[in-house]
């Protein structure tokens, strides 16, 4: 018996929606389940004062602390590398084998996973460079993380500006520099912050790389060179050693908040550039 | 209408051949461009006149595949000579173009952006020099009042005109303009005719056109491009009335355009 | 003079250009500094078949490891794949455009989620349910699979989506041109042409799941056992590294270094094969 088409289609449509709903449920419901045992605990208390007893009792304020330098660090670094790389890669070169080079690079760095970071920052800067567990070792090793990001979302940026501007700029007795520092940087800066928050996120909920390179002190930093505990790597600790569940909860409903409110600022930030782009 | 040709001439052109890819798109050019005057290029489209206004600020030089040979001499130096800085070129020679581009910002930070370039801070200057270059490009008047809204406001054909007043503030010596009135209303052609009719008594322009007409309004001398050559060069009024060569009678005269 | 500084930030940019390949560079060298000689001293065979893993004893074999990731991974993929690729197909084809608008960026933004979290909810939740529901310690095989299953759905429907959306419109109203409807147009045409974008989407994710550790770590159970059923309690190659590298010394970090090397490559691979699916995809539009 050949079923009829449309009666296809309609199964079809039916369990495709079907799926598409069990998966925005299924996503949902972590972001939910999370908050509503975790927001309860968060107060001001939770967010600014240290923990008592391994964790068992007090707030989070140290990995706070933490879970700010860190991508702080990093971007420090990883900014004008980034930046710089997607400049030369538009501005300065054409297409060329060096250039597809540097691309494949950037490529095959956003594919490497984060414990491979935890064990190449472990064993580089912890270990060989005699960093120790610290904030800085730490820095380093997710500048080298999220610099494919940056790579990528500056040039689609810088490419993005219009030539023209490039034209009238030079017929005016610019230099290249000069042309790049005053008219394609300042129209591409959106399309820059928009990866600058993106990369942010991505620090924010990284651990594997984070435990093995700035270790997990409770203390608060005081130095580059000391030992952090971010929030994603507190949890984690929380969660298996099975110290504090509730503590479990709040800590990551604070961490689920924070990256959802970067992400959701990179997005929103991206709608505006390419809206006021196409005006 | 023309005026009795000063015959210093501001570039010396020799045997200027200018090459796309290996495509030759001029053709050993030589002649002089006299300064104080109006030089109109016309000819059909692809004739290689934007190509050669571009020779004479080196933007060619910003196409990855573009090279010249000859010498182009601006006040008897050759401006393609390896010891000569296109930067300082281009703040001596500047180049207003086809399609109205002014700058993402201000019209006050338009008109100061060359300025800001060479060093300019004193702002008094910096006022004083918007001040008369918008009043050269008849543009003053309309936007005295909003200098520091944004340039993207204003209209095609007052936005050409700040352009021409942003070039204007670099006080170069030599104005290039790249078929500046194309796409704008007759009211701001004429604006910009009249405005390049004064300048030309203070700086060597050129001017490419492909309407016939407004080189017969406004240039002192023209020269007519057809395929890379430069067929024929003369005073305006010969040029459209007495033209030596045949094609250029027939350009004129509308035969082909 | 403005020569010589342009040509000193050209020299400079050009230098931060090679930051991306000096990092991948120094990467390999120091993985591979660590691994190899212990793979070249241990032997390359005994290391990926050896089925006992006791680093007391001198015993490297990752062959368990090797077969949870394998396992791991497909179970992930046989989840994550088919739910992903109609969630794309979904939103591009069949759902209004306010609804695709909304959704579509909302599920991008849950990829956001730490792995951890996931890790978390999965030890809350989803393990209980398999011990009461299937039987078995509940943190296994089984576990680890959905819960990566899930964290890759971002992936595949995002680029999938991509993909799909990237079907010139032309396609589609020729078939419906032919009589067909909105789905026999889908599936025949529409999933044709974007064939090589959802396979490279599907094998990028795979690349993912293959590297995840810490939310395997959290539901997988990490016994290094050989398993026989979903419900066994698994060890990955990842979960090994992450869980053992806090203590390991001489040798036995060596070992774990050799483990990354394996990784790393097999991550490689993965990833090539989906660029140049990708990059076909691209070429042939």
């Amino acid at each position: 018996m050949r079923i009829p088409p449309k009666i296809t289609q309609a199964i079809a449509v039916t369990l495709l929606g079907a799926c598409t709903a069990l998966t925005l449920a299924v996503l949902v419901y972590i972001i939910v389940s999370v908050l509503d045992q975790g927001l309860p605990v968060v107060n001001w208390d939770f967010l600014f004062t240290k923990p008592r007893d391994m964790g068992r009792a007090g707030g989070i304020l140290p990995t706070l602390v933490g879970t700010v330098l860190l991508p702080l660090l990093a971007l420090l670094i990883a900014l004008p590398l980034g930046v710089g790389t997607a400049i030369y890669l538009t501005e300065y070169t054409r297409e060329s084998k060096a250039t597809r080079f540097i691309r494949f690079g950037a490529d095959c760095l956003a594919g490497v996973p984060s414990i491979i970071f935890g064990l190449f920052g472990f064993i580089f800067f912890v270990v060989m460079l005699g960093m120790g567990w610290s904030l800085l070792a730490g820095g380093l090793t997710l500048a080298i993380m999220i610099l494919p990001t940056l790579i990528r979302t500056s040039e689609e940026a810088i490419r993005a500006v219009p030539n023209a501007y490039r034209e009238v700029s030079f017929s005016l007795g610019a230099t290249r520099w000069e042309t790049v520092l005053k008219v394609v940087l300042p129209n591409a800066l959106p399309g820059i912050v928009t990866g600058i928050m993106l990369s942010i996120g991505r620090c924010i909920g990284e651990t594997a790389a984070v435990i093995f390179t700035a270790g997990s002190s409770l203390h608060m930093p005081l130095s580059a060179m000391d030992s952090v505990r971010t929030m994603s790597v507190h949890f984690y600790i929380l969660a298996r050693e099975g110290i504090s569940q509730e503590n479990a909860y709040g800590t990551a409903a604070v961490l689920i908040i924070s990256v959802l409110t970067v992400n959701l600022t990179a997005y929103w930030m991206m709608n505006r550039f390419i809206a006021q782009r196409n005006k | 209408m023309t005026t009795p040709i000063n015959t210093t001439a501001k570039f010396q052109i020799l045997n200027l051949a200018v090459y796309h890819h290996q495509v030759p798109s001029l053709r050993n050019l030589t002649f002089n461009i006299p300064d104080r005057a109006i030089l109109g290029i016309i000819g059909p489209s692809g004739s290689g006149k934007t190509t050669f206004l571009r020779t004479l600020n080196r933007m060619n030089d910003l196409l990855p595949d573009c090279h010249a040979e000859g010498q182009v001499l601006l006040d008897n130096r050759d401006i393609y000579h390896p010891d000569f800085d296109p930067v300082k070129l281009r703040k001596r020679v500047g180049m207003v173009f086809a399609l109205p581009l002014p700058l993402p910002m201000s019209i006050f930070e338009n008109v100061v952006y060359g300025l800001r370039l060479s060093g300019i801070r004193n702002r008094g200057q910096l006022d004083e020099t918007v001040e008369s270059s918008l009043k050269s490009a008849f543009l003053w008047d309309e936007v005295k009042d909003r200098l520091h809204t944004s340039a993207l406001r204003l209209s095609g054909g007052q936005q050409q005109r700040l352009c021409l007043a942003r070039t204007l503030a670099m006080n170069p010596e030599v104005i290039l303009l790249d078929e500046p009135c194309s796409g704008l209303d007759p009211i701001s052609t004429a604006k910009i005719e009249e405005a390049l009719t004064i300048l030309k008594q203070r700086y060597c322009i050129v001017l490419v056109t492909n309407n016939t007409k407004q080189a017969a309004r406004v240039a002192d001398l023209t020269s007519f491009f057809l395929m890379g050559d430069m067929i024929e060069m003369g005073p305006t009024d010969h040029i459209f009335t007495v033209p030596k060569d045949q094609r250029t009678s027939d350009y004129v005269t509308g035969r082909f355009g | 003079m403005k020569f010589n500084s342009e040509k000193i930030v050209h020299y400079t940019l050009l230098v931060m250009a090679f930051s991306a390949i000096a990092s991948l560079a120094l990467i390999a060298v120091f993985m591979l500094k660590e691994g190899l000689p212990f793979i070249l001293k241990y032997g390359l065979g005994k290391f990926l078949l050896g089925s006992t893993w006791e680093p007391q004893s001198g015993l490297y074999g990752i062959f368990p490891m090797i077969v949870a990731s394998i396992w791991v991974t497909l179970g992930a993929m046989l989840i994550g794949a088919p739910l992903g690729v109609a969630g794309a197909v979904f939103l591009n084809e069949f759902a209004p455009r306010p609804a695709m608008r909304i959704i579509k960026p909302t599920i991008e933004l849950l990829a956001g989620i730490p792995s951890v979290v996931f890790g978390f909810l999965g030890v809350m939740v989803l393990a209980p349910f398999i011990r009461v529901h299937a039987g078995g310690p509940g943190l296994c095989l089984l576990a680890a699979a959905i819960i990566l299953g899930i964290m890759v759905l971002p992936t595949i429907i995002s680029i999938s989506s991509d993909a799909i959306g990237a079907v010139p419109n032309s396609y589609r109203e020729g078939a419906l041109a032919l009589g067909a409807t909105r789905w026999q147009s889908t599936y025949m045409v529409v999933l044709k042409a974007a064939r090589s974008g959802i396979i490279a989407s599907i094998i990028l994710a795979m690349g993912r799941a293959v590297g995840e550790t810490m939310a395997v770590i959290m539901v997988a159970g990490n016994a290094v056992k050989i398993p026989h059923s979903a419900l066994d309690s698994v060890r990955t190659l990842t979960a090994n590294i992450a869980l053992e590298m806090g203590y390991a010394t001489g040798m036995h970090r060596h070992a774990l270094f050799a483990t990354g090397v394996v990784l790393f490559v097999i991550i490689m691979i993965l990833n090539s094969i989906a660029s140049a699916a990708m990059r076909r995809k691209i070429g042939k539009s």
